[in-house]
């Protein structure tokens, strides 16, 4: 069975130089694509990721990741909306690039998918009572 | 049919008067028609919840020992600086007013997370806030230094007063650019790449009460999750726009200035806002009863956002240089529909005002008034309307000579 994962890797600073996610080519046939990558100024390595491959292939990559060290996080958790702040307005709709923001017609309440938000944090800072949150 | 105010509030207190949102109102005329609508509906409801720059608030602090006079002097309240030019322990805090060491834009766009509105939802939310203030010292106010916590409940006096609110109807936000601009009117992407737009429309109190039959000085309304009061017209009011056949101004038109006690408000209803490379701002939630005293009168709230027009503005060159070219109009059923064709371009669209809590609002108060809660007043002197010749003028700059 295929799958396909957005996922938060932290590497810690003696893994920042070493080829790793490479492996998960060569050794596991996973594919990638790198969504943010940053190495921060303690060099400390983040990296977001969408990994798709054969499930049995997948849980070996991750398995691998876990083992040399890298932290990993499920992206979906990674974005938030602080539903006490938000107050609909709406003003992020036109914002994100992945369509990850719905507005009912209807009641004109907005929806936040986080499956479909590729954590570019374009919101955070657009969002006018700074409803959106970034946990990495 | 005509009624009276005194009539609606005596029914009000027998707990028989019917009272809808100006959303509701729509459905129900078209059902029965405006003429038997009008005679068995009293009240309509309107609400609008959007960033509101002209908004701000004064305290009294309470006198300190030995006494200090902070007007005059420099106080900050959490880093904000508060206006002192008023008597020893009256302050006042607008909501755009930022703390002195905010990079503001120089990196653009500047985040501009904390400033006066914050200050004012922080103050709502019961917390202490940090006043820190220095004075020069008098003979009667000698102290020159002052730091301290202070908190709502411990004020004299907590007044929100904004000198403009509730816009009747607003500019629609564009950008024919090639590259991406920070506005008041939000974040707006290069190219025409999306269009931004600020009210309630079919909710919105004075699109509701297009030549302010209803509406005036002494209104009294729900204003930041409390009651308060119309004070005055808002600053810029100017009635004098273009209007469709049912009244409805194409372009802003009539503003309010409103007044409340801030200790019975809340933090809902007053939001701290942050508008990237803009400034922060305060979001505010305010309410109008309209009584339907005629069928005239109830005709106007029905008005929907089909019918609600307002004229597409170029924030990259028309706006910045005060020209009153427009990109188009546009009704704000097509803004809210989520797209709009402008010049052959299919743009999408979003809204900096919230549509569900002004809903929100309107329900609040008809709850309020049918709970007998809240009684309707009779204005004491009405907002200036077409007729009074008020223009909105800009500013004639002449040179200063020595």
């Amino acid at each position: 069975m295929a799958v396909s994962k957005r996922i938060v890797l932290h590497f810690p600073k003696r893994l920042v130089n070493r080829p790793i996610v490479s492996r998960l080519i060569k050794d596991y046939d996973l594919e990638f694509n790198i969504l943010k990558a940053l190495v921060t100024p303690e060099e400390e390595g983040l990296l977001v990721l969408e990994l798709s491959g054969e499930q049995t292939e997948y849980d070996k990559g991750i398995r691998y990741l876990t083992e040399t060290g890298v932290r990993i996080q499920s992206l979906s958790q990674d974005v938030l909306r602080n539903e006490e702040r938000c107050t609909h307005c709406g003003a992020c709709i036109t914002i994100c690039p992945s369509d990850a923001f719905e507005l009912d017609p209807l009641t004109r309440q907005v929806s936040f998918y986080n499956e479909k938000c590729v954590a570019c944090v374009l919101c955070i800072k657009a969002c006018p009572p700074r409803a959106m949150e970034v946990h990495f | 049919m005509a009624k009276t105010i005194e009539e609606i509030n005596e029914k009000i207190k027998q707990g028989k008067a019917v009272v809808v949102t100006a959303e509701e109102i729509i459905g129900i005329a078209r059902e029965k028609g405006v003429k038997q609508a009008a005679e068995e509906v009293d009240v309509v409801t309107t609400g609008t919840f959007g960033p509101m720059c002209s908004s701000g608030a004064y305290f009294n602090t309470g006198h300190t020992r030995p006494r200090i006079k902070l007007g005059g002097g420099k106080t900050l309240l959490n880093d904000v600086p508060a206006y002192t030019g008023l008597a020893a322990a009256d302050l006042f805090i607008g909501a755009t007013a930022l703390p002195d060491d905010d990079p503001r834009n120089k990196v653009h766009p500047g985040e501009f997370n904390y400033g006066g509105g914050h200050v004012i939802e922080e103050l709502v939310d019961g917390k202490d806030i940090r006043l820190e203030a220095t004075a020069y010292g008098t003979d009667c106010y000698p102290r020159k230094k002052l730091e301290t916590l202070i908190n709502i409940k411990d004020l004299n006096d907590a007044v929100l007063f904004n000198i403009r609110n509730a816009y009747q109807n607003y500019n629609v936000a564009a950008n024919t650019s090639d590259k991406t601009i920070y506005t008041y009117m939000g974040v707006l992407r290069a190219n025409l790449g999306n269009i931004n737009y600020a009210t309630a429309g079919q909710l919105s109190p004075l699109l509701n009460d297009p030549h302010y039959k209803t509406i005036g000085i002494g209104t009294r309304i729900f204003l930041g999750g409390g009651t308060g009061f119309v004070a005055w017209q808002g600053t810029q009011h100017n009635p004098d726009v273009p209007r469709t056949e049912k009244g409805a101004p194409k372009r802003g038109a009539g503003t309010l200035c409103v007044i409340g006690d801030l200790k019975q408000m809340s933090p809902r209803w007053l939001v701290g806002t942050s508008m990237l490379g803009y400034g922060c701002t305060l979001t505010v939630g305010v309410g109008v009863p309209i009584p339907i005293l005629s069928e005239e009168i109830l005709g106007y709230t029905t008005v929907t956002d089909a019918e609600i027009f307002g004229a597409v503005i170029d924030y990259s060159s028309d706006y910045p240089n005060m020209k009153a070219d427009i990109l188009g109009e546009v009704s704000y059923g097509q803004l809210k529909s989520g797209k709009v064709k402008l010049k052959g371009k299919e743009i999408p669209t979003a809204s900096l005002s919230s549509y569900p809590r002004a809903v929100e609002i309107a329900q609040t108060l008809k709850e309020w008034i049918i709970n007998g809660k809240f009684l309707l007043t009779q204005p004491v002197a009405p907002l200036p309307g077409v007729e009074s010749g008020i223009t909105f003028k800009p500013l004639k700059e002449r040179p200063i000579e020595e």
